[in-house]
């Protein structure tokens, strides 16, 4: 088969045969990190990621988020580097380490910065939203989560711009930042060079109507904001 | 009983947790989580708050027993709490926790207190509320039935 150097990226090739009339949300294979120290709620995260056909790894605290990464200083990773992380997902107030002290670890480390890493917590203070905006956080959900907080997240983050028939994993952001890039093809990661011409079009229609968009100075100086628009420049 | 008859008494007793306020629509959230590739999925996230919480109420007694009492530990626990009662849609213990949090605030040990007991309260309250839920929806299965979807 032609695409046979794209298999060799996928754990679980079965899920490709017959890929015509699949949908998104079924046949891409997300791997979430979900980090929780209350047991509870890590029950209900886990499922709730499930339930939007997410691979999920569930841990209960900062320092083993880090040793699960391979980024804690005393263990060292044993051979995870394979292991793909798409999203992050932690809790705000947990002891030992918090939510902000592992998002500001993971924005440092080079391997796992792009990771999309959201905030949960049951406290919606605003100091704090933006504190973790401001570090680098995709998102901050307000506790208790709900399954269309899970939803809009999987679909802004993987959702529309998933390349039919390569069903690869293909995070929004990198995507855009991509498009800009893709005239200079030997820039581009490998993943985004096999994009078929098809996708890029429908991405090129985006940073037009954002250079002309009237946007408020406000909303571009918002870290999220930034995230988005800085590779839209043309 | 026969199953429909089982199955109406289900609808109105869940009908009247919600009215009553004992569960939110978080709890119905969870109810949504379930399918056939999880049926248990509400018992076993259920079955977990009630160990935590017990565990919690126990290490409550303890801190606000103590001659000095570190209301930061309290509150710690009182969040947790807090947290996990939010989670599961027990809007009551919830709400009662909120309450304490404020006393712990204050460092007022009787204040706090009576909290506790006010969230043992209401926690045992919604356990045997939550308890004769499930044990509705036992019957409606061995009986043969489908467990209806209210909310």
């Amino acid at each position: 088969m032609a695409r046979d150097g794209m298999f060799s990226r996928w754990r679980r090739t079965e899920k490709f045969e017959g890929m015509s009339g699949l949908s998104p949300s079924d046949c891409h294979d997300v791997h979430v990190l979900a980090v929780d120290d209350s047991l509870v709620d890590r029950k209900v995260i886990e499922r709730l990621l499930k339930i939007t056909s997410c691979k999920v790894t569930a841990v209960d605290s900062g320092r083993r988020a880090l040793q699960f990464l391979g980024l804690d200083e005393e263990k060292s990773s044993v051979g995870f580097d394979g292991l793909k992380v798409d999203l992050i997902i932690t809790d705000y107030c947990m002891p030992g380490m918090t939510g902000y002290e592992l998002l500001k670890k993971i924005k440092g480390s080079s391997t796992f910065r792009e990771v999309p890493v959201v905030i949960m917590s049951s406290e919606n203070v605003l100091a704090r939203i933006d504190s973790c905006l401001e570090e680098g956080a995709e998102d901050f959900i307000v506790k208790p989560v709900k399954l269309s907080d899970v939803k809009r997240l999987k679909d802004y983050m993987f959702g529309e711009d998933l390349i039919q028939g390569e069903g690869q994993v293909v995070n929004k952001r990198k995507l855009q930042e991509a498009c800009e890039i893709s005239s200079s093809p030997s820039s581009s990661p490998p993943s985004i060079s096999s994009l078929s011409p098809l996708s890029s079009q429908s991405l090129s229609s985006s940073p037009s109507p954002r250079s002309s968009s009237p946007s408020s100075p406000s909303s571009l100086d918002s870290p999220t904001r930034r995230l988005k628009m800085t590779n839209c420049d043309t | 009983m026969e199953v429909g008859q089982l199955q109406r008494k289900f609808v109105d007793y869940t009908a009247s947790l919600f009215c009553e306020g004992f569960l939110d629509e978080q709890f119905t959230q969870l109810q949504q989580l379930q399918d056939e590739s999880n049926p248990d999925f509400v018992v076993e996230v259920v079955s977990l708050f009630f160990e935590d919480t017990e565990k919690l109420l126990n290490d409550l007694t303890r801190a606000l027993d103590q001659q000095s009492v570190d209301f930061k530990k309290v509150d710690a626990h009182v969040h947790q709490l807090k947290g996990s009662s939010s989670s599961i849609g027990a809007q009551r213990v919830r709400n009662a926790c909120i309450a304490f949090r404020n006393f712990c605030e204050e460092q007022n040990t009787d204040a706090c207190s009576k909290c506790l007991l006010q969230v043992k309260q209401e926690y045992s309250l919604v356990k045997n509320k939550l308890d004769t839920l499930f044990r509705l929806e036992q019957q409606i299965v061995e009986a043969g039935g489908a467990v209806p979807m209210v909310g």
